[in-house]
């Protein structure tokens, strides 16, 4: 759409020359869906770095590589021993690097949305066509996105391979599609966790710090009992213990629904029936965080 | 532009505004009143962001309680607080705005070109805005207020932390808003005086009641007056009271000024205060100084304190609030 600037000086004086004078401006105003739009973009390449300092632009691209690498060397062990299976199945792939996918979420949520709050750009936000739930849906799908083009992007590489490698097309790409629907999942909750914590604080450090403690302590103790539980044959309780912790929530609701194999001790994860409450407590845990950071801005916008 | 009717907004504890009644018309609008006094809790309910307890009010013709969003297209808002990221360039951060506005991406980078310009940002807007200086980040919330060419800009404070020269910039450049740009302004200030040089109409309010709405040169012919200081010389050792004497005679209405407040500096009986009956006085004062060979050390337009807008005010009780700011006050007559 082209803009429609017209020259229309106020003071139309000939011997005027050096000042070209107001333009006003009579072009399309695009309105509310529009800006919603300019904000998920920029959120999004915000977390990349783009558009930002070129050292903003070391920790993600760096976090993206490390992601990448591990997938490029199984690929190319699979490729060059004619394997006739990938050595890790698509879906494990996340669960394995997920201290990388923490970190990532860790620098960029609070980068997301610690710094509108710190240095009250919100309220500015707020005064353009923009509702508090557009910036709430911007902020979260940029932050989703971001993680599932972090995620994805190595299980592309895993399945480019694949066919390069000529393994059964029917299996890598079921496999990858299954792999495809566990990382979105686990974008969405880890976007909606990380921006939950990163908004409670308008300091940036804290937020980085609060998401990495959210992450590890609940990963931490979460492994630490259901190890305990293995050594005293409680085996039954190891696969509803996974439903305390993000990861061993996709962990669950993958070996339940998307013929993952578990990473839970000793192999004991959750069937059909946990696997609909792993489901659901995802899906909730979803939903709570979109309904807490509707409610979080409620009040920072003033 | 603006019309409000009985429009109230009560905090548990505090009461906002209380049946707040205004009509504000195209121009430059002054709204003032001290720290408190509810400006910032109307500019909110204008912009549509808080909902107003009771009553209504209406920007651009459009309600605010139902078309928010329409009103938040044609309205700039530059707020009292700093709003700038410290990483980014002032040019990323007005195109970002501009979009955020609604402009597409082309006319959002022209127009932001041209708005930074006019308010007088150059090679430094492509530098990031952490090491920008007050005057200079008040210039970019400005522009960012500007970019979408809104019909009316509703700005908060504007010259908040400037020093006198940066705060005359500001207050010129407001004025240019609307005679340049043809953008009606609404501007808020707890310093009348800085106003009344810049406002056509002037609007004061306290405890979120209305004291009072008028133009400019309503309150300008209520009390202009003249503040004259001169010194002494040899041949004319009062010069002073020769001065004093001098004007008398020349019809005007002389009275010295109290030896406290504004003009305690000069000592008691130093500064007079002339009643301006018109353009002539400027150069009645002149000739007389020059006449009695004394050498003008200050002729001044007197700043109105704003307790003097209550004094004529039949509300005697609000004079209590203001005087609880009697800084303030100071520093406006210093600037």
């Amino acid at each position: 759409m082209p803009p429609e600037t017209t020259a229309a000086p106020v003071h139309p004086a000939p011997d005027v020359i050096h000042n070209i004078g107001y333009r006003s401006y009579g072009g399309a105003r695009l309105g509310r869906a529009y800006a919603r739009r300019s904000l998920y973009s920029q959120s999004l390449r915000g977390a990349y770095g783009l558009g930002r300092s070129a050292k903003s632009k070391i920790l993600p691209m760096l976090l993206f590589a490390v992601m990448c690498v591990p997938a490029a060397i199984v690929v190319a062990v699979a490729v060059f021993t004619k394997m006739n299976h990938l050595p890790l199945e698509y879906t494990r792939y996340a669960i394995y690097l997920q201290a990388v996918i923490g970190l990532f979420l860790a620098a960029q949520a609070p980068q997301s949305v610690s710094r509108d709050l710190r240095f009250k750009t919100v309220p500015l936000y707020f005064s353009r066509p923009i509702e508090r739930v557009d910036y709430v849906v911007a902020k979260f799908a940029a932050m989703t996105t971001a993680l599932f083009v972090l995620t994805a992007a190595p299980l592309v590489t895993l399945y480019a391979g694949a066919l390069l490698a000529k393994l059964d097309f029917v299996d890598q790409t079921k496999g990858f599609a299954q792999g495809l629907v566990s990382v979105a999942l686990l974008s969405l909750l880890f976007a909606g966790l990380g921006l939950v914590v990163a908004a409670l604080t308008p300091r940036r450090g804290f937020g980085v710090a609060a998401v990495i403690a959210v992450l590890t302590i609940s990963y931490g103790a979460v492994g630490t009992i259901q190890g305990i539980a293995l050594n005293t044959d409680n085996t039954q309780i190891i696969s509803w213990l996974g439903l305390f912790s993000p990861i061993t929530l996709i962990d669950g609701v993958q070996t339940a629904f998307l013929s993952a194999t578990t990473s839970f001790p000793g192999g004991h994860g959750p069937g059909t029936g946990a696997g609909v409450v792993y489901l659901l407590v995802l899906l909730a845990a979803v939903a709570g965080s979109y309904g807490l950071l509707t409610a979080r801005y409620r009040k920072a916008g003033l | 532009m603006i019309a409000t009717e009985s429009l109230s907004k009560r905090f548990p504890r505090v009461t906002a505004l209380d049946r707040l009644s205004v009509d504000i018309g195209p121009g430059v609008t002054g709204l003032v009143g001290a720290n408190g006094a509810g400006k910032s809790t109307l500019i909110k309910i204008l912009l549509g962001l808080s909902p107003a307890t009771e009553g209504r009010a209406e920007v651009l013709g459009l309600d605010v309680a139902t078309r928010g969003a329409e009103i938040r297209e044609q309205v700039g808002y530059m707020p009292e607080h700093d709003c700038l990221p410290p990483d980014v360039s002032a040019t990323e951060f007005v195109v970002h705005m501009a979009r955020m506005s609604g402009l597409p991406p082309t006319a959002a980078r022209e127009r932001t070109a041209d708005t930074l310009r006019h308010v007088g940002l150059y090679e430094e807007r492509y530098r990031p805005m952490g090491g920008y200086s007050t005057g200079m980040k008040q210039r970019v919330k400005l522009a960012q207020a500007l970019v979408h060419d809104p019909k009316l800009v509703l700005l908060d404070e504007p010259t908040n932390g400037l020093d006198p020269v940066g705060r005359d910039d500001m207050l010129g450049l407001i004025r240019r808003v609307h005679t340049d740009f043809g953008i009606s302004v609404l501007v808020t200030s707890h310093l009348l005086g800085e106003l009344e040089r810049t406002c056509d109409h002037v609007v004061v309010i306290d405890g979120g009641t209305l004291l009072r709405s008028s133009s400019t040169s309503d309150f300008t012919r209520d009390s202009g007056s003249l503040a004259v200081e001169v010194t002494d010389s040899d041949a004319v050792p009062d010069g002073t009271g020769a001065l004093a004497a001098a004007l008398a005679a020349a019809g005007l209405t002389v009275q010295p000024a109290g030896g406290t407040g504004e003009y305690a500096a000069a000592g008691p009986g130093h500064v007079l205060l002339v009643d301006v009956a018109g353009e002539e006085t400027y150069d009645t004062v002149r000739d007389a100084v020059a006449g009695l060979g004394l050498g003008l050390v200050r002729m001044e337009q007197r700043r109105h304190r704003i307790a003097e807008v209550f004094r004529t005010d039949e509300q005697p009780q609000q004079t209590h609030a203001w005087g609880a700011a009697p800084q303030e006050r100071g520093s406006t007559d210093a600037a």
